[in-house]
């Protein structure tokens, strides 16, 4: 599964992070990072944090 | 017949419960009857973006799930009747759908005071502001109301240039969620980017260009925007016996006053919340559509298919932001309920700020008001939130370490 977070879009809501901690973070500043191929084992947690993310800045690839 | 759920209202709420229903395991037809002529979009864009003229009208549809690329769209039409008993229901447009479950979507309007003054709630009503306070250089926009609406309205058209005029009853801008000393703090914000309050005040008269407050002062106006709250859309579900003073009543799963076929969810569902009491609320947050819809969902389908309802009593942990000028306003948790006993958790009011906010001495709401690292900071506290709330034994303040009390 890849994960792809268009960082033009996300405004660091960090909704994913609570959905998906094993993949999304915000640093001390405030910036998301993420992990961009997350073990399959963690689908459902990424397609929650797609869904909650306020932008939709969030893909899940296959 | 084939199985058949329907769904009324095809917004965030209708969108998401279309989608639960499928990971629920629900794979017979789903039918979503929709008022507006639009798919699925998202609000929150709409006082700030499309307002602003920044995005697209298209970029605020909502994404949706492959799951559910088989649901039937029917929009345009409202329903505008529903016979619990005979479980059908019929659409402005004459049609009848019967169903076996049904979900209830079908959140608010705005309150209005005037036949022709502004709302905001639809992507529509977005458009045709965007083009009011744009038509001319330096428009006069009058806003009624200082809620949420108001005040992200207000941030906006400062943005454009507007000149902005604020009427409101209470003292301060979003004082209800927020309490005094934060309230005051957004206030402040908004003064020194030039918008103008007018607190304490209601109006009086709408005139041509011009409104006219109870302490006779006369506003001029080429643009009134009415952010007065907000009423919800259950005249539908009328002649079927419902509590409909609020809302739709329902239980800890979301069911339509215990109804084993028929749910509600978002902004128009009133539920209990089992986090922090049995009072039934509703809750205008973007994050509860998506919340009721799983636990509405599972619900539905449980009873549906036979099997029992096995999952805990709906607790969700509300979510809510606002951005103006640049600003981020996030809250989590219940605010609401304790402001009674707000103190200041990080930072200060003039600068980024977290606050949080107590009842019987237990965290159960805070809110970052600043930069991206106010809202980070202010993420942090989720944890504490989630633990608190059904489990309230443990002293928030003293396990947050320092805090300074306001307001002596
Ligand atoms: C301008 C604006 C900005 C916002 N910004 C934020 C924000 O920054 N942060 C935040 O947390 N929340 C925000 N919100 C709140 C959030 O958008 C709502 O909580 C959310 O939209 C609720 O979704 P819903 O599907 O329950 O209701 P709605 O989005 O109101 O959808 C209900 C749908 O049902 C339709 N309908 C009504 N009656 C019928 C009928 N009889 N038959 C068929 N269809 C019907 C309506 O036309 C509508 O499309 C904002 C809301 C607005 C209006
Ligand atoms: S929820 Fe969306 S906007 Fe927020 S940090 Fe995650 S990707 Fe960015």
């Amino acid at each position: 599964m890849r994960v792809v977070v268009d960082l033009e879009t996300c405004q660091d809501h960090g909704q994913c992070v609570f959905a998906a901690p094993e993949v999304f973070h915000l640093d001390e500043n405030g910036k998301l990072g993420y992990v961009p191929e997350p073990d399959e084992s963690l689908r459902d947690a990424v397609e929650e944090a797609a869904d909650v993310c306020p932008l939709q800045a969030i893909r899940v690839e296959d | 017949m084939p199985a058949r759920i329907v769904v009324v209202g095809a917004s965030l709420g209708g969108l998401r419960a279309a989608e639960q229903l499928r990971a629920a395991g629900w794979t017979a037809e789903i039918v979503v009857v929709g008022a507006e002529p639009h798919m699925p979009y998202n609000r929150p864009p709409l006082s700030k973006e499309v307002l602003a003229g920044t995005a697209l009208a298209g970029s605020v549809m909502l994404r949706q799930r492959p799951s559910v690329a088989d649901a039937v769209w029917l929009l345009g039409s409202p329903a505008s009747t529903v016979d619990l008993d005979a479980r059908a229901v019929t659409l402005a447009d004459g049609t009848t759908l019967d169903f076996d479950g049904l979900v209830v979507a079908t959140g608010l309007r705005p309150r209005r005071l005037t036949d022709d003054g502004h709302v905001l709630r639809t992507l529509d009503d977005a458009i045709r502001l965007h083009t009011a306070l744009t038509a001319r250089p330096g428009t006069r926009l009058v806003v009624v109301g200082a809620g949420f609406v108001g005040c992200e309205v207000a941030a906006t058209a400062r943005r454009l240039g507007a000149d902005v005029a604020v009427v409101d009853p209470l003292p301060l801008p979003m004082v209800g969620p927020l309490g005094e000393q934060l309230a005051a703090a957004l206030l402040t914000r908004h003064e020194e980017r030039g918008a103008r309050f007018h607190l304490g005040r209601t109006v009086t008269r709408f005139e041509r260009h011009q409104v006219v407050l109870d302490d006779g002062t006369v506003l001029p106006a080429d643009v009134v925007v009415e952010a007065v709250g907000s009423r919800p859309n259950t005249e539908w579900l009328n002649g079927n016996g419902l509590d409909l003073s609020d809302g739709v009543l329902c239980d800890e799963h979301l069911r339509v006053e215990g109804l084993p076929f028929a749910v509600a969810v978002g902004d128009v569902a009133r539920f209990p919340n089992a986090r922090y009491d049995s009072t039934p609320r509703r809750v205008e947050h973007w994050s509860i559509p998506g919340d009721t819809a799983k636990h509405a969902a599972r619900t539905l389908v449980a009873s549906l298919t036979g099997a029992a309802v096995d999952q805990p009593a709906f607790a969700p942990l509300p979510t809510f932001w606002s951005d103006q000028y640049g600003q981020r306003l996030q809250a989590i948790g219940a605010p609401q309920l304790g402001t009674d006993d707000i103190r200041i958790l990080e930072g200060d009011l003039h600068g980024d700020v977290i606050v949080g906010y107590h009842r019987d001495s237990r965290l159960v709401g805070v809110v970052g008001l600043g930069r991206a690292r106010a809202t980070a900071a202010t993420a942090r506290y989720r944890m504490v939130l989630s633990e608190t709330g059904k489990r309230i034994a443990t002293d928030a303040g003293s396990r947050l370490g320092h805090h300074t009390r306001l307001g002596q």
